[in-house]
């Protein structure tokens, strides 16, 4: 049985009908890389398994349980994680209470250990735990978002654009940190508009085209995909 | 927005600055006046200031719970004023009970601490209620219904609570303890004002901590920034919208405690109005939406209301500028609102989150 199933999901912005039956899985352990142009969805496909939007129909089972009602905040606990656009640090707070706030849903849990594998991983991170979230880089930013969406102990971790804005330095490492993470035996749905990298990463992948699932095939083939090549690697 | 007003002339530019310039040659022509006729000792002044500081830190406490709502919901509690009025009404019964007994005079801090928390707690119950029946329901309409609302709400409270108590003036029962003065320096001060401030300034040093150490003051300041972030970080934001409602209700009504205890003249079913419009005027001065804004812009307001009229205004040869003290706090209110909208420590309102 697969981990997460979303099963032929509608989800409107008001009267816009951003997803017409969105369906596909995720079984444990993998990298899952969902990709496609700006508007096609994958945002959207993101906010209604983590919760912040219900779909109008169709379900999402997470681990059995069907979980397109519940909400986000509630979804934490049962071990989905997202790191969401844009970031989202919380800029007036501190890097560890940054941290503090990823470990919310661990109340009277030792986050003492869990803290230090997060410098662990993000050792830059130790150096500023003082500072305000704010006054860090873009890279800086992205890497406090993961580390903060890891202090949940999440077995899913959800990743709306991860590289979006992010020198090209930085995006290497940005990946080669995922694949650190699902090496860990986290399971992984990665939504990208940088479809190179995605795919280099990932199992397998869904290619969604104005609201709907287009092609789906696993990572390798898609790399050798006609029509992902001229549309999203840009190769003709 | 106006950027063609720093290289072209404009009205409005013009008529501020006019009156820039006339309120500070009133400022220093009154002061001037009044401090050269030497009507004022200095002993006055310090006795003025720290009558100011005892009042302005009784503003400080309600202004809490108008920056800390508008932190969050970025919204303005115009029922606050009545929930000060519902812990202090409320605990003046208590008050006169305890005095009966004899306990208030007895055991007087004890008899204080229970009121206060007498009253905090009947202040918050109010204010959690408020935010579950009249404010929640309209979480995401557009902002001039809750405000609306808030008004309404306002009414009723008033209204429900003299139902409950009557509209008779009730007063607090007088504490032995704090009566008197002690001297400092030469100069005596009552002790109620010592008392006033201090357990103020108690309060605000446990807000403090809250709202910076604890877990749940740290998710306060996470749905303050980003709700939606923060419900990905699992945090019930409608907990923490309670709970900061709450936190507000609850200094308002240990602020009508000691109040209560500070000016016994009289509680009844309006007197949370004036204190109410006066925090407000304290938390815009500060900044809306900052903690510490709200407790300097309490203090702020109380000391300029002390020493602003004996200070400009009889200076200027007004007639009893003394009573003429709410005209002070709500000029300040509209000179804020013109040279400085965002507050003394106030960020601008273009850099904040909508």
């Amino acid at each position: 049985m697969a981990l997460l199933e979303v099963n032929d999901i509608h989800t409107y912005y008001g009267n816009i009908h951003a997803l017409k039956g969105v369906s596909f899985e995720v079984d444990a352990g993998e990298i899952i890389a969902l990709i496609g142009s700006n508007g096609a969805g994958k945002t959207t496909t993101l906010r209604t398994i983590s919760g912040l939007m219900a779909p109008r129909e169709g379900s999402v089972s997470y681990d059995g349980e069907e979980i397109s009602r519940t909400r986000a905040d509630l979804l934490v606990s049962k071990g989905i994680s997202m790191v969401p656009e844009g970031r989202g640090v919380f800029a007036k707070l501190t890097i560890e209470e940054n941290l503090d706030m990823g470990a919310y849903v661990r109340r009277g849990g030792d986050l003492k250990d869990d803290l230090k594998d997060a410098y662990a991983l993000f050792p830059r991170l130790e150096e500023r735990r003082k500072q305000f979230a704010g006054t860090l880089s873009g890279g800086e930013q992205q890497m406090l978002a993961i580390a903060r969406a890891l202090m949940s102990k999440p077995r899913l971790l959800l990743l709306d654009e991860p590289s979006m804005g992010l020198a090209p330095v930085l995006v290497d490492g940005v990946f080669e940190t995922v694949q650190r993470i699902a090496s860990e035996g986290v399971t992984i749905l990665l939504v990208e508009q940088n479809a190179h990298m995605a795919l280099q990463i990932a199992d397998r992948g869904y290619v969604l085209q104005s609201g709907e699932i287009a092609i789906s095939d696993t990572a390798a083939n898609l790399q050798q995909n006609e029509t992902v090549q001229k549309t999203y690697l840009g190769i003709d | 927005m106006f950027k063609w007003k720093t290289d072209e002339f404009s009205w409005v530019d013009f008529t501020i600055d006019v009156l820039r310039v006339l309120i500070v040659l009133a400022v220093v022509v009154g002061a001037w006046n009044t401090l050269s006729s030497g009507r004022i000792t200095l002993a006055q002044w310090v006795n003025l200031f720290a009558a100011g500081l005892s009042q302005g830190s009784i503003y400080a406490l309600i202004a809490l719970g108008y920056t800390l709502v508008y932190g969050i919901l970025l919204m303005i509690n115009f029922a606050h004023g009545e929930v000060f009025m519902a812990g202090a009404f409320s605990t003046v019964f208590l008050a006169e009970a305890l005095n009966r007994t004899g306990f208030l005079n007895d055991q007087p801090l004890l008899a204080i601490l229970l009121m206060i928390m007498f009253a905090g707690l009947v202040s918050m119950t109010v204010a959690i209620l408020l935010e579950r029946v009249a404010y929640r329901p309209l979480r995401g309409s557009p902002r001039l219904v809750p405000l609306i609302t808030a008004i309404g709400a306002s009414f009723f409270l008033q209204y429900a609570f003299r139902g409950l108590y009557g509209s008779g003036f009730k007063a607090y029962p007088q504490v032995q303890i704090l009566q008197g003065a002690i001297s400092i320096g030469g100069i005596n001060i009552p002790i109620v004002q010592i008392f006033v401030f201090c357990s103020a300034l108690l309060l605000m040093l446990c807000l403090y901590w809250l709202v910076e150490r604890t877990r749940i003051g740290k998710a306060m300041r996470a749905v303050s920034e980003n709700k939606e972030v923060a419900r990905l970080m699992g945090i019930d934001i409608d907990f923490v919208i309670m709970f900061t409602f709450g936190v507000g209700g609850f200094l308002a009504g240990s602020a009508g405690v000691i109040n209560g205890v500070f000016r016994p003249q009289g509680v009844n079913f309006f007197m949370g109005f004036i204190p109410g419009i006066k925090a407000f005027t304290a938390a815009v001065l500060g900044g809306i939406g900052n903690i510490p804004g709200a407790m300097l812009g309490g203090l702020f307001l109380g000391v300029i209301e002390a020493i602003g009229p004996n200070l400009v205004l009889a200076g200027l040869g007004i007639p009893g500028a003394n009573q003429l003290k709410d005209v002070i706090a709500f000029t300040m209110l509209v000179l804020v609102l013109i040279f400085r909208p965002q507050g003394i420590l106030g960020e601008r309102l273009s850099e904040k989150k909508a």
